[in-house]
């Protein structure tokens, strides 16, 4: 332990996320076992793993939906506590989930600024709408976002537009670290093609990014970095750069210990 | 080209207008007027149009609470015996000789707390709204029953009298202060829905609830606050009819949840949640009142109101059922 904390001091660059020592249990079910995590400044991380493997889990803790039953979190060298998704909004960590926490009933603009919506000065009590267009707008005209109107109710919109709109709205708090559950998993190739454009974007304007996916190819198009879990523990982290994606399967399935 | 322009325009307001589905029922309402307007000699008084909306000013004022409620996924069945028992405690408390601001205080206190223990019977211990509020529509009435063994409470001074029956003079009309009442409080609720961050948060709510809490919204703060603001606008209901009707019985406003209910759906607030307009309720509200209205000003017995009434919900919500399916 003395020798981690001591690593983690002295290493050269400082992950922004560590978590050290994560251990979750639903009833009788280790979801995850001991597992440390760490996401360095800028880069884009790629969880991967089987179903139940805990990833869902991992980023539901990291974005403040559950709590840990034990091990450590830090951000950016300094211990924290998330214990609720407005929390870990606060600390500057947005989740685009694979539910996407959009409502349907809502239109885009609403949605944009869902459970935050910003109140007109000295009023006190009144939503500022016109700020409420005006950010959206620009916001998704920077990343070449294109819906129909803010005013069209988010259930007329495709799949591929309301994981933009989802991103989207991850990415205009300016969030310092992003975690996208499954962001291409219901969409068609081409929708998918542009949210993993966005994903690079988010990088480029300085965001540090987890993604979830079991598209591999999606995986190795984006990620610089994939961390691996299996059965609740962490299996390997693998540079993009160094490994395959016959090595990342086997790893996900443990077939190398067959 | 440029009338082709046009005409898009024009058929895209069109399709606005009928989209709409508060600009449907006011069409529907002034149809109806117009309809009576010529057929009949007097619907088109102002003592009759005063009197409709007298009529239906408490309906609509507990419809605008249960609006809230039922934007925000839920339903509130209590609202009709919640006006009857807060009409109770403030008559026992006149009767006692307690001043009539106080009472009247007392009376809306009680109601938005029994709107209260609907919303944390059903935001703590997760009780499915139809059942928790179905059972403080029989807890409040048997209060009723029991606090005045049956009897109804007759001599309410002048001071309280005056809310229900009093007219204002503006310009050449004297409109009744219950519609005062109504007016201003269908401004406040818009509002309130509409500017204001709770607003947005109860059409989150009833839209996905799941959504909403992981946005962050504190979902349970929103029911709670809805079933109370429910309790509160049925208190002010029930505290205008029993001004306007002289008495407090026990027996008041026995079924009245289904009529408030029914001005909510005819007024285009989806069931589901999560969207309408608090307008549409005032003019579900107006339309079962003219309705009623018509069927006697055209010499139809009492008796086949409910009948009627009970058509126009179903046509209602149904054409807005295939309007939301054309729509996707």
């Amino acid at each position: 332990m003395e020798d981690k904390v001591s690593l983690r001091k002295n290493s050269a660059i400082h992950p922004i996320l560590e978590m050290r020592g994560i251990c979750k249990y639903f009833g009788g079910v280790h979801a995850l076992e001991n597992v440390d995590f760490e996401l360095h400044p800028n880069e884009i991380l790629a969880l991967v793993g089987d179903n139940a493997a805990g990833k869902s889990t991992l980023i539901k803790i990291i974005s403040g939906v559950y709590t840990p039953d034990r091990g450590e979190i830090y951000l950016e060298g300094k211990r924290i506590e998330i214990r609720s998704p407005s929390d870990a909004r606060a600390l500057g960590i947005e989740t685009v989930y694979q539910e996407l926490a959009l409502v349907e009933t809502r239109d885009v603009a609403a949605n944009f600024f869902l459970g935050r919506e910003p109140i007109k000065e000295g009023s006190g009590i009144f939503v500022d709408k016109k700020k409420i267009e005006e950010v959206t707008v620009r916001t998704l005209k920077k990343l070449s976002i294109t819906l129909p109107s803010l005013r069209t109710a988010v259930r007329y919109l495709s799949g591929g537009q309301r994981q933009a709109l989802a991103v989207g709205r991850a990415a205009a708090w300016g969030g310092k670290i992003i975690i996208m559950d499954e962001p291409t998993a219901a969409l068609g190739v081409e929708e998918a093609r542009k949210v993993l454009g966005l994903v690079k974007q988010l990088k480029e304007q300085g965001a540090s990014i987890i993604i979830i996916s079991h598209n591999l190819r999606h995986v190795f198009s984006v990620a610089e970095r994939i961390v691996v879990l299996r059965g609740g523990r962490r299996v390997g982290s693998k540079l993009k750069s160094e490994t395959t994606g016959d090595e990342i399967v086997k790893l996900i399935t443990g077939a190398e210990l067959i | 080209m440029k009338t082709e322009g046009g005409q898009k325009k024009f058929s895209a307001l069109i399709a606005r207008l009928t989209g709409n589905q508060v600009i449907t029922i006011l069409l529907v309402l002034i149809v109806m007027g117009a309809y009576l307007s010529i057929h009949t000699r007097t619907f088109l008084t102002s003592y009759n149009i005063f009197n409709i909306l007298r009529a239906f000013s408490w309906i609509a004022i507990s419809a605008f609470g249960q609006s809230m409620v039922i934007i925000g996924g839920g339903i509130d069945l209590s609202p009709g015996s919640v006006m009857a028992l807060s009409s109770i405690i403030t008559a026992m408390l006149l009767a006692w000789g307690v001043d009539v601001s106080i009472s009247v205080v007392a009376g809306l206190a009680l109601g938005a707390f029994t709107g209260y223990i609907n919303g944390i019977l059903i935001s703590k211990t997760k009780l499915p709204p139809f059942i928790a509020t179905l059972g403080m529509m029989s807890v409040a009435r048997g209060f009723c029953y029991g606090l005045t063994s049956g009897w109804p409470i007759r001599h309410l001074p002048p001071g309280f009298l005056f809310l229900g029956q009093a007219d204002i003079p503006i310009f050449l009309w004297r409109v009744p202060l219950p519609v005062i009442f109504m007016i201003i409080l269908v401004i406040i609720s818009f509002i309130f829905l509409n500017n204001t961050r709770y607003g947005y948060h109860i059409y989150a709510v009833g839209g996905n609830e799941y959504s909403a809490s992981l946005t962050g919204i504190n979902v349970g703060k929103i029911k709670i606050l809805i079933y109370t603001l429910s309790g509160f606008f049925a208190a002010i209901g029930g505290l205008l009819m029993t001004s306007r009707l002289g008495v407090a019985a026990p027996t008041a406003a026995l079924g009245y949840e289904l009529d408030i209910i029914a001005a909510v759906a005819i007024g285009g607030i989806s069931l589901r949640g999560g969207e309408g307009s608090i307008w549409g309720t005032l003019i579900g509200a107006a339309i079962m009142q003219v309705i009623r209205n018509g069927l006697v000003l055209m010499g139809f017995p009492a008796y086949w109101q409910p009948a009627a009434i009970g058509g126009v919900i179903i046509i209602a919500v149904m054409i807005d059922q295939i309007k939301k399916a054309r729509a996707q």
